[in-house]
């Protein structure tokens, strides 16, 4: 580490490494984006050429200290002109279906579930408890989140059961990890086979081989005036569902709830030095409860964004697939920080619904591209990219003296 | 509750044998207690029973009904008859021991790298490895003698599953990088790739039915033969003898080698180890690297030995590889143990699902009840303070009112 700082030159401003890495990103955007509409260049030189300026300058950056952005530029380069060469090869045409703003919503769609759960598993690992049980609490929201508004008749009482359910299995793995001190690995797994079972019975049981009923309350989309009849812009943000705008909303105050008030500073500190945190007379016990409680709630949130938001009111068993588990490898990508998760989730979100485009071109590469997500997230805590590096106390159990 | 929990050393034991019954407990735990694991079963069994009851089904029908699917029955019409074959429960029986073929291994999976304090959640991928690798090897090199052509898809197989942990145990030696958060990850990267290498224009796709998103069938000259029952009807094959083998050789290792005490010795504290001179590095790469052999092993068994096909919903839908966590828990960690686990989760999962006859109980709510059982098991085994918890009242009950007709024992 130190050798690193000591190599860092003393330059300033807009020539810092860190800088140098950021227009290198933006090249690596602009290698792809040449190929595409409105540009739409037809010869795969310039995506080449302007991809490898990305890279370069990434790699620049990497030897003078700014590792992770710069690796980020070096990625972002070798993506646009991987994406910009395929582009010039096909037609136009073919490229007006895939890249529209139809896209950007379907980024936010896939986003949302990512960014709920990747949100919820950074308040429970911030505070010291780690939480691979998020798919399970997701699966819980979707199911129990479908079944309050069939049965309650409005999607308000399908949120709160979700709601319920996500935090009733939390509290679970809150008191398995905090006062049982169970290994927090099992319990969480423990929860992912439970949920599994849970809903899975209870959907055969409750609606048999039967569907869920067509017309279930659904969360409504918010149409913002003056900007859903734009060009361009309306199909993008237009009209997307109300849970699509609450996750963006989370992530800045999650980040100003987590940073900037002493209730996050309390939290931190049971994650980072719950010895210390205990000294000075926070109670490590209720902190913990109430964050792991808290992420159960954000990951069944997904969960019922899933079925009774984008999903229309509908339920199939499993039906998270492992989004869980993207949410948590966006958690580690983003280093367990709001925007960094966010960022991450958005990703994400992008390379999914990519490859539900891709099969314009070909299908099994676009089943491959969404092992994307977990390359990168193997990469980001092999240390390739700028080291993940958890909360300091994460997943350790703390002892009342 | 563990506050309960003091020193006894310098306490004179009075009217009781010890004060301190927790520890006595855990100490018999760890060497081999049979407490916490069967109270855990029976937990779970009952926890899922109050569940079916709950929703209106009779839970002694729906365990009836279970039982006799896993073809336990057969176990107790004696003189057992080895070569009868006719009767349903036979069958059923030989498909239960089919299933633990795949989780004896998918165990041995988990438990080898948790002797060394390694947790491999990623057997699902390492066994999706093995598959996609044996059905590789099993499709090309027809022309070959079954025996080499089995011992080479096994192998290769063995190999990939070795090759795919390893990865995740060498990132944890040289990065440090957490082995639970890359083994996910490798997980998923497996089961995408699976996806496209059968799916629609993957290299392995069938050639003979384009349409359809599935593998090509294996050669017949990579069946594994079969021992007991039809090879036309999916009967036990010799593959159940190489897992087996495979508890006795996991046993082995771990006991009668240099690398299994060190692998225990890492397992028990890394740094006491680190100074007694191993090297713990190396020895995380070794355990995760055998952890994926047996994985590796699972996917080829199957592949060869029952499935011969593969398709895109069939990886989507495949648990078995994060079955073999709940039998590690459950068996802790023993190769005994992990039999014992095998064989009843086998008979579970097998007795829920295709064994089940859908109007004793529905197939469908029964599958449901094995992964709910599985995460009761998972989540009591990860709380041996909670069941000792359990135990304590119940004793501390039986203190109260002493019984007059029996007794307490000293």
């Amino acid at each position: 580490m130190t050798n690193i700082a000591q190599r860092l030159p003393e330059t300033h401003g807009l020539l810092r490494p860190k800088a140098i890495a950021v227009y290198g990103s933006a090249l690596g955007l602009a290698a792809f984006w040449s190929a595409i509409p409105p540009f739409t260049v037809r010869s795969p030189v310039v995506p080449l050429l302007i991809g490898i300026l990305a890279v370069a300058a990434g790699l620049w950056a990497v030897s003078r200290g700014a590792r992770r952005v710069g690796w980020g530029a070096v990625a972002s380069g070798i993506l646009g002109i991987g994406l910009g060469i395929l582009a010039t090869r096909s037609s136009s045409a073919n490229l007006d279906t895939v890249f529209t703003a139809a896209l950007i919503a379907q980024v936010l769609v896939f986003a949302t579930p990512l960014t709920f759960g990747a949100l919820g598993g950074m308040v429970s690992e911030r505070s010291g408890v780690v939480n691979v049980g998020l798919e399970g609490m997701m699966l819980m929201g979707a199911f129990w989140g479908v079944y309050g508004a069939d049965r309650g008749g409005s999607w308000v009482v399908g949120i709160l059961a979700a709601l319920a359910a996500g935090g009733l299995f939390a509290l679970i793995h809150a008191y398995w990890s905090i006062h049982l001190r169970a290994d927090q690995i099992v319990s969480g797994m423990a929860i992912n086979f439970l949920a599994l079972g849970v809903t899975g019975y209870f959907f055969e049981q409750l609606y048999g081989n039967k569907n869920i009923p067509s017309g279930v309350s659904t969360i409504p989309n918010v149409a913002i005036p003056g900007i859903d009849h734009m060009r361009f812009v309306g199909p993008a943000i237009g009209d997307l569902n109300l849970l699509i705008w609450v996750g963006i909303i989370f992530v800045p105050l999650s980040y100003f709830i987590l940073f900037k008030t002493p209730i996050g500073l309390r939290v931190r500190a049971c994650g980072e030095h719950p010895r210390a945190a205990d000294t000075v007379g926070i109670n490590v016990y209720a902190v913990r409860y109430s964050a792991v409680v808290v992420s159960g709630m954000l990951a069944a949130l997904g969960g019922a964004f899933l079925s009774i938001g984008f999903g229309g009111g509908s339920f199939t068993e499993n039906m998270t697939e492992g989004r869980g588990f993207i949410a948590l490898a966006a958690m580690i990508f983003g280093n367990w920080r709001p925007f960094g998760a966010w960022g991450a989730a958005l990703l994400f979100g992008f390379s999914t619904a990519l490859a539900f485009r891709l099969p314009v071109y070909s299908s099994s590469a676009a089943t491959l591209f969404q092992a994307l997500p977990y390359v990168l997230t193997l990469i980001a805590v092999a240390g390739v990219i700028g080291r993940s590096t958890p909360p300091k106390a994460d997943g350790q159990p703390y002892a009342k003296q | 509750m563990s506050s309960r929990v003091e020193p006894t050393a310098n306490v004179p034991p009075e009217q009781e044998p010890s004060p301190d019954f927790a520890v006595r407990l855990g100490a018999a735990q760890r060497a081999g207690g049979l407490v916490v694991p069967i109270l855990t079963a029976v937990l779970a069994f009952l926890a899922g029973g109050i569940v079916v009851a709950a929703t209106g089904h009779n839970p002694l029908t729906a365990y009836k009904g279970i039982w006799d699917g896993a073809g336990f029955n057969w176990l107790f019409h004696i003189p057992w008859d080895i070569n009868t074959y006719t009767n349903l429960s036979a069958y059923n029986l030989s498909q239960t021991l089919l299933t633990m073929t795949t989780l004896v291994l998918t165990g041995l999976a988990v438990a080898f790298p948790f002797r060394c304090g390694l947790f491999n959640i990623g057997g699902q991928g390492q066994y999706l490895v093995g598959l996609v690798v044996a059905n590789w090897i099993g499709v090309d090199f027809a022309s070959w003698q079954t025996l080499p052509h089995v011992l080479l898809a096994i192998g290769a197989a063995a190999f990939a599953g070795a090759a795919w942990a390893g990865i995740a145990g060498f990132l944890k030696a040289t990065t440090g990088a957490h082995e639970v958060i890359s083994t996910i990850m490798l997980n998923w990267i497996a089961i995408w790739g699976a996806q496209y290498l059968f799916g629609q224009g993957g290299p392995l796709q069938t050639a003979t039915n384009v349409g359809a998103p599935e593998s090509a069938q294996v050669a017949q000259s990579a069946h594994i033969p079969v021992f007991w029952g039809g090879a036309n009807l999916q009967g036990l094959d010799y593959g159940f003898f190489v897992a087996i083998a495979a508890l006795v050789v996991f046993w082995l290792i771990l006991n009668r080698t240099t690398l299994g005490y060190e692998v225990r010795a890492v397992g028990f504290n890394p740094e006491a180890a680190a100074y007694g001179g191993i090297n713990v590095r190396k020895k995380y790469i070794q355990a995760m690297a055998i952890s994926g052999a047996f994985a590796g092993l699972a996917g080829a068994l199957d592949m060869l030995g029952k499935l011969f096909q593969y398709g895109v919903l069939d990886v989507q839908a495949s648990q078995i590889g994060f079955l073999g966590i709940a039998v590690a828990l459950l068996g802790r960690n023993t190769a005994v143990g992990t039999g014992v686990a095998a064989f009843l989760f086998g008979g579970l999962l097998y007795g829920t699902t295709r064994g089940l006859d859908p109007n004793v109980f529905d197939p469908s709510l029964a599958g449901n009840l094995t992964s709910m059982i599985e995460g009761l098991v998972v989540l009591f085994v990860g709380a041996d303070i909670f069941i000792l918890y359990l135990w304590n009242a119940r004793r501390k009950v039986r203190r109260r009112n002493p019984p007059d007709a029996k007794p307490v024992t000293t």
